[in-house]
């Protein structure tokens, strides 16, 4: 009787350790192809969509004469992608924001610098790295670099929230929920995805605005001082701009080679 | 055997009944928490990783020591420690428990823990943390439990057990190397960018864990009637000896590439812990605390005559746990996060609630590990004693 019982615990056991691991199992199963009857799915896309092998943004800090030139940009990037406005410093959101060079570039921060940078704001933002450690350290592949464009992006429901893409990221360019962000939105657009508490977020180089084939807001708003386009089109406006222009990155030595450039 | 840990004095009960009740209050902050989100916590947007994510740490080097008594005894057949293996196995079963549950409080979404197992992801350490600690626990829980049942009926461990003994051992070294991996391969943060980060991580681990070890031992020998015997915990704290003074080594194999290279990326975090940075320092006296308690440590444990003595060896143990707890508890994670990336000094401290369900977990820790250790010491009362 005794044994008994305990061969049918033994085997409940297996059966329950069997079933927990299905999922896994049909996942690892389902890499590299799906079934015989299962048609490939098509994704059209807007023929109007922009698109690109790296997108990439060249800042002309130059252009910026006072914190008014800059002040609309990061404005139109938080009110459409509904970025809240958390009441306490610490849990601050950010997308894209202002710092001064030693903070943007402290590695390239110097006692003696030039009057005009040291009074000037850079704005910065995610670098969409083309060596992303933040992708690399996901544990869900919540996020990612998309390979048709080169934009790291989040998937907002798949992100358990361990919070290892903040600790790999070195431009502290992410932000997490630490409470419910829906309540601290002033203005909601209903057009763009709403975070709920407990998730990453970060800039996406608006790629819900290059679907539909129009510049990033942020781009839009800064009236010549930010310009986008494809790091890998020799006849693209921002590879123009590097091309004529000494340019900086953030961190370069990192080896993560980001995508913004920063004309000084 | 499970009905060992049912039966005991007034003292156990009460014992078990306290640590229920730190448990429930823990479980209601946690239920706070789980509500509102992790800002109840003192964690922000610089310090991302916290008070939950150190003692993690920490345990699982304490969990990794449990390979100090079975690699003697299983490998080397070194008999007398064959007499506590359990003890260490069991306390590596109850450490891994917190260090996984430690984990899942501080996630933001916690009922999507498993999207790890339904998007596996072998590029990130996470994912390889994951396996190495459940594999540990699994290991750990059927080893002892095999083990102590065989020996209770006097016959011989199941030979298939042996395969997953030796398998044990460089599981143990693995669980605490991936842990180190977790940091040291993160490119924008200096403090732990260093290859000596992970030995660092063992030696301290083989350090606090065999202490703890020796401490409870002490304990178990004089609450009840099995003695784990002192040549035993003898040879435990020559153990602690060699790993605490190698842990202080590569500490200061640490300092001397920082500060003589002067990389500012590295130096930056030892000055904010151990001066000061920008006018802030709230772990100066913590960081001094630490390395004071582990210097005293290796004065106490090296010579034999204070070694051998009970009261110095117990105060050696007490210091060299805190010690090396402050090092990896507190020190650890604010220490790489201070300063942030862009070169603020943003402090963190550990809030209430943060602290009250730190305490629901080291109290859910120490209520398993009482379980399993009564059974462990009432079946070792009937052999011995």
């Amino acid at each position: 009787m005794k044994s008994s019982r305990r061969n049918f615990l033994k085997i409940a056991g297996i059966t329950a350790l069997g079933v927990g691991a299905r999922p896994a199992i049909d996942t690892i199963a389902a890499v590299g192809g799906r079934g015989p009857t299962e048609p490939e799915p098509i994704l059209k896309q807007n023929e109007k969509a922009l698109t690109a092998k790296q997108w990439a943004m060249v800042v002309d800090t130059r252009k910026i004469k006072s914190e008014k030139d800059v002040a609309p940009l990061y404005e139109a990037c938080h009110k459409i992608h509904n970025v809240p406005d958390m009441p306490i410093k610490r849990h601050e959101i950010k997308w894209i924001w202002p710092e001064q060079f030693h903070h943007a570039f402290p590695d390239l921060h110097s006692e003696f610098l030039s009057e005009k940078i040291h009074h000037t704001t850079f704005p910065v933002l995610c670098n969409h790295c083309e060596n992303p450690p933040c992708v690399r350290v996901c544990p869900t592949k919540a996020t990612f670099k998309r390979e048709s464009d080169g934009v790291v992006v989040m998937d907002y429901h798949r992100c358990i929230g361990c919070r290892f893409c903040l600790a790999a990221c070195p431009y502290g360019a992410r932000s997490f929920n630490f409470f419910d962000p829906r309540e601290h939105i002033k203005e909601i657009n209903l057009k763009f995805a709403r975070r709920t508490k407990g998730v990453v977020e970060k800039c996406n180089f608006c790629v819900e605005r290059l679907a539909e084939g129009i510049e990033p807001a942020c781009v839009e708003a800064s009236k010549g001082i930010l310009t986008f386009g494809d790091l890998y089109d020799p006849e693209s406006e921002v590879r123009k701009l590097i091309a004529e222009n000494f340019t900086i990155r953030r961190k370069i030595h990192l080896g993560t080679s980001p995508a913004v450039y920063y004309i000084v | 055997m499970l009905e060992k840990a049912i039966k005991g004095s007034k003292v156990y009960y009460g014992w078990m009944l306290a640590l229920l009740t730190l448990i429930g209050v823990g479980f209601g902050f946690y239920l706070w928490q789980f509500n509102s989100g992790l800002g109840i916590t003192g964690l922000s947007r610089d310090v991302s990783w916290g008070f939950y994510i150190a003692q993690f740490t920490f345990l699982v080097g304490v969990a990794a020591s449990a390979v100090m008594l079975v690699l003697p005894y299983y490998l080397h057949d070194y008999k007398a420690f064959g007499r506590i293996t359990i003890l260490g196995e069991f306390l590596a079963v109850s450490s891994v428990t917190m260090c996984l549950l430690f984990i899942i409080v501080d996630l933001g979404q916690p009922t999507r823990a498993l999207n790890v197992l339904l998007y596996p992801t072998p590029r990130s350490v996470l994912f390889w943390d994951m396996i190495v600690l459940n594999g540990y626990l699994l290991l750990n829980l059927v080893i002892g439990w095999k083990v102590l049942e065989a020996e209770r009926n006097n016959v011989h461990y199941p030979m298939w057990l042996k395969p997953l003994i030796y398998l044990s051992i460089p599981w143990a070294v693995s669980i605490h190397t991936v842990t180190a991996f977790l940091y040291c391969g993160l490119p924008g943060r200096g403090f732990w960018l260093t290859a000596i980060l992970a030995p660092r991580f063992l030696s301290s681990a083989f350090a606090a864990g065999p202490a703890l070890l020796i401490l409870l031992c002490l304990f178990v020998r004089r609450i009840s009637k099995f003695d784990p015997g002192w040549e035993q915990i003898q040879s435990l704290a020559k153990i602690v000896t060699y790993a605490i003074i190698l842990n202080v080594f590569f500490f200061l194999c640490e300092i001397f590439v920082v500060f003589y290279s002067q990389l500012p990326e590295h130096m930056d975090h030892f000055k904010y812990l151990f001066v000061g940075l920008q006018g802030k320092g709230s772990l100066i006296p913590f960081m001094w605390t630490s390395m004071i308690l582990m210097v005293l440590a290796i004065i106490l444990l090296v010579p034999s005559q204070f070694r051998q003595n009970e009261t110095v060896l117990t105060i050696a143990c007490i210091a060299v746990f805190i010690g090396t707890w402050i090092d990896k508890g507190i020190g650890l994670i604010s220490g790489g996060f201070v300063p942030n990336p862009l070169h603020y000094v943003n402090e963190y401290a550990p809030s209430f609630p943060e602290l009250m369900i730190t305490i629901g977990v080291y109290a859910t820790g120490f209520f398993i590990l009482s379980v399993l250790f009564k059974i462990a010491v009432t079946i070792k009362e009937e052999l011995y004693a």
